[in-house]
């Protein structure tokens, strides 16, 4: 083999193994990556307890159903990881969520708890 | 499918006591029992045990045991935190006067935070085990893969607890 060729096959070797440590990075986060997920909950954590001494007026509901949806999503796919799972999983998991929800909002209806 | 059903029993309990949580009859309601600081504390403990799980479960995929075992540990650890504070919370709304039959308010609550309470427990159980598993090296199958299984489980417990914090504790009724 000539030097160039060989220069070609180290060159997409390397290529090949920078392409399979960059997705092995997205399938395993590293504690850093973690470490920063769960201080971004915390802060959140702490915005939905203030809700308790500083009055958001009628904004206080939206502000804490927003917070604990931001929550659940961030620890779903970051902590039970199926941001890095097969989409497969994904669907399954959405499809099912919004199954039980309607099921509940659907329960809940019928005793008028919307009605206010 | 396993989590799937929790998330079915835990979307029934959470829907009763939202139409039940006004109904406390003469008994003390929801704004004259519910410490939101102590709550809060126990909140930011479960989350920190996530947190804990997810490095266990780093430390499990480069089989590194020693770490796994020690997140594996401090996991159980702060749940069990969690636990006693709900368990120092259940004696104290027992002393102001609500107990389990006082109200609909107070039979949904119990219910609701004691279901998720001894899922905590559990959990807490679990991941002793499988402390006590890997000391043993009688993991079967891919050590990993384990320690994430109990993860799924205890992030879950967490995930409940994030919707139970706010529509039971911070939603005023």
């Amino acid at each position: 083999m000539s030097d160039t060729a060989m220069s070609d096959t180290a060159m997409s070797d390397t290529a090949m193994n920078d392409t399979a440590e960059h997705a092995e990075a997205h399938d395993h986060p590293t504690n850093r990556y973690f470490i920063w997920t769960a201080a971004v909950l915390a802060l959140f954590t702490a915005l939905e307890t203030s809700t308790y001494w500083i009055d958001f007026g009628s904004f206080a509901t939206p502000l804490l159903l927003i917070l604990m949806t931001i929550k659940f999503f961030v620890i779903l796919l970051v902590f039970m990881h199926l941001k890095y799972d097969s989409k497969l999983f994904g669907a399954l998991f959405y499809i099912g969520l919004g199954l039980a929800i309607g099921v509940y909002v659907a329960a809940l209806s019928t005793f008028q708890f919307f009605a206010g | 499918m396993f989590l799937g059903s929790e998330c079915l029993l835990f979307g029934g309990l959470i829907s009763t006591y939202m139409l039940y949580r006004g109904r406390h009859e003469g008994g003390p309601g929801p704004a004259q029992v519910f410490d939101i600081p102590l709550t809060s504390v126990s909140s930011f403990v479960l989350l920190m045990s996530s947190l804990t799980m997810v490095l266990a479960v780093n430390a499990a995929k480069v089989r590194d045991d020693r770490n796994t075992k020690l997140w594996l540990t401090v996991t159980a650890l702060l749940g069990s935190l969690f636990v006693g504070g709900q368990v120092y919370e259940f004696t104290a709304f027992y002393k102001e006067g609500l107990g389990f039959t006082t109200s609909l308010f107070s039979s949904s609550f119990f219910t609701l935070t004691g279901f998720h309470g001894a899922h905590v427990g559990i959990g807490v159980m679990m991941l002793l085990a499988l402390v006590a598993i890997i000391s043993r090296d009688r993991v079967t199958g891919d050590k990993a893969e384990v320690v994430e299984m109990v993860g799924l489980y205890w992030h879950f417990v967490d995930v409940v607890w994030v919707v139970i914090f706010t529509l039971v504790y911070l939603i005023p009724a």
